[in-house]
């Protein structure tokens, strides 16, 4: 593997760790399998490309790409607290809606952005002195990083520590005073924001939304999360979501090393394959793994 | 003052498994009262604490604090005044988190969640304070997790995260059952420290009918769904746990005779 697909590697798992830090958000703090990220990642790509494609401005396109996911998190969350539907069902009910929406959306398969302005080519502008493909990880680095810290700051306030203890134990939260419906919905819709934005951000970089881009994004958040659990044990939230980060970054490498191992003879349609093998074995190997980073 | 008028509670309402869990129950508490409740398996001792916290809605009947109709307001409405204690000691605190932001979490019960820091120096010094106070030497175990602290020190966390802030009703749910007896007299004085010292009224669910009269200046049984003797102040003071053992196979036999006329 040459060092600029390393680089691409790592580009790759930096758009997903947002998918990463949003899964844990879901599945780690709310204790909330949500699978609407399968429909909200194309969703923000979709959303993004086809205003983007009609000319508006990318920032804003963006902007509204996330909030575009906000909205099917919220439309999960509301199907679970007010209906009492059970969390899993009601989030694929939203991500097997969103495929329609999105075909409408873009009101094709796929909406292509060759040629088009993108939200990320200014700020590439800016680092024109590097390569491109050092200055793009680059760029989702410190946009990861900031939203990192913005997340960390959030889940340890008042409102943060609220939904934690929704996620953990929602009776002693209830007892506490906590408004836990309330939580349970702003954390889904953040979380699918997430998504979306990550989904938005893909289709920018790579020049293009297509209906089937969202197929296993449940499953490479989860990669995020579950292998960055089984390289740093701490818990607390600092660690926890730049574990995911971290995860998501490692999983793209082992999935480029798996590609790029010949005698394996693994293909692109293989990727599912592998990475429900890596998915896997980070499940079975025993916790601490690596020699264990830090304990608590 | 607790008032509760008629109240109603059936389980798997209008299905072939219906049970009624409370019948038709009246009670009265006066602020700053202690009554002890007790009563066997089913008798609805839970249930009743459940209708107090907001975590059961009764089918019919009023739930009044204070003079205020809370009778469909959900628990997290009303945990501005009523705390509670639970018998698991693990249901009362979030094991995942550390013991300071358990403690976090009690002292915003009530008010308004914001996105500032939950923690920060002054209220980290009042926590370790009040930990101290515990004598367990938990004041040096803030960061710890909550799941690590034993049965025991996690439920004198739970009394005092139920006194971080204002309210006037304690409601305690057998909070000894599933500790051993050392620990468990330990925690019964620090409840009666705590009731004391804030003039709370309080509702305990025991199974101890020894703790029943030992505690608090009222005593309930509930059978079946019922209220089945209330005894209080003088008629109390002089009773022991085999006069109570008596008046409930008094009460036994007198409604298998009722239950014998009607079948007879």
């Amino acid at each position: 593997m040459n060092i600029i697909a390393f680089f691409g590697a790592i580009e790759l798992g930096l758009l997903y760790a947002l998918v990463g830090i949003g899964v844990y958000l879901s599945f780690r703090v709310l204790d909330f399998p949500d699978l609407t990220v399968d429909g909200s990642f194309p969703l923000g790509g979709a959303v993004a490309a086809t205003l983007i494609a009609n000319g508006i401005d990318p920032y804003l396109a963006t902007g509204v790409a996330i909030f575009a996911g906000g909205i099917a998190g919220l439309i999960t969350a509301f199907l679970n607290v007010q209906f009492k539907i059970l969390h899993l069902l009601a989030s694929i009910l939203t991500a097997i809606a969103l495929y329609s929406i999105n075909l409408r959306i873009m009101g094709k398969p796929n909406v292509s952005l060759l040629g088009q302005s993108t939200a990320i080519a200014p700020l590439e502008e800016l680092l024109n002195f590097m390569p491109s493909w050092v200055a793009t990880p680059l760029i989702l680095l410190i946009l990861v990083l900031l939203i990192k810290f913005c997340l960390d700051y959030f889940l340890n306030s008042e409102l943060g520590l609220a939904m934690r203890a929704t996620g953990t134990n929602s009776t002693m939260a209830k007892a506490q005073g906590i408004y836990t419906d309330r939580l349970i919905l702003l954390g889904i819709a953040m979380s699918n924001a997430l998504v979306a934005f990550a989904g938005a951000l893909f289709a920018q970089l790579y020049g293009f939304a297509d209906v089937t881009m969202g197929v296993g994004t449940i499953i490479f958040g989860l990669a995020a999360v579950i292998i960055g659990e089984r390289l740093i044990t701490n818990s607390s939230v600092q660690w926890a979501t730049f574990s995911a980060i971290l995860g998501a970054i490692s999983y793209r490498i082992a999935v480029a090393f798996a590609f790029n191992l010949d005698f394996l003879g693994f293909q692109t349609q293989d990727l599912n394959l592998v990475t429900a093998i890596l998915v896997g074995i980070a499940l079975i190997s025993p916790k601490s793994l690596p020699k264990k980073l830090s304990s608590k | 003052m607790i008032q509760l008028e008629k109240i109603q509670v059936k389980f798997n309402p209008d299905t072939p498994l219906e049970t009624i869990a409370l019948k038709a129950i009246d009670l009265t508490i006066p602020e700053g009262q202690f009554v002890t409740v007790i009563g066997s398996n089913g008798a609805g001792k839970s249930t009743l604490l459940n209708v107090l916290s907001g975590d059961i809605i009764p089918q019919q009947g009023r739930v009044l604090i204070g003079d205020r109709d809370v009778t469909h307001w959900q628990t997290a409405r009303r945990s501005q005044w009523v705390a509670r204690v639970f018998q698991n000691p693990l249901a009362g605190s979030c094991p995942d988190l550390s013991v300071e932001e358990n403690l976090a979490l009690a002292y915003r019960r009530g008010k308004e969640r914001r996105l500032q820091p939950a923690l920060n120096h002054r209220l980290r010094e009042m926590f370790r304070e009040k930990l101290a106070s515990l004598g367990l030497g938990l004041e040096k175990r803030l960061r710890d997790r909550m799941g690590l602290l034993s049965g025991g020190q996690r439920q004198a966390v739970s009394l005092l995260m139920s006194t971080l802030s204002s309210h006037q009703i304690l409601l305690l749910d057998e909070h000894t059952a599933a500790l051993d007896p050392k620990t468990a007299a330990y925690i019964l004085q620090l409840t009666q420290q705590i009731v004391a010292e804030r003039n709370l009224t309080t509702l305990m669910v025991t199974h101890s009918m020894g703790q029943a009269l030992e505690l608090g200046t009222r005593t309930l049984m509930l059978h079946e769904g019922e209220i089945i003797f209330d005894i209080q102040d003088k008629a109390r003071s002089g009773l022991k746990v085999g006069d109570l053992l008596d008046l409930f196979q008094q009460q036994q036999q007198e409604n298998l005779a009722d239950d014998a006329l009607l079948l007879g």
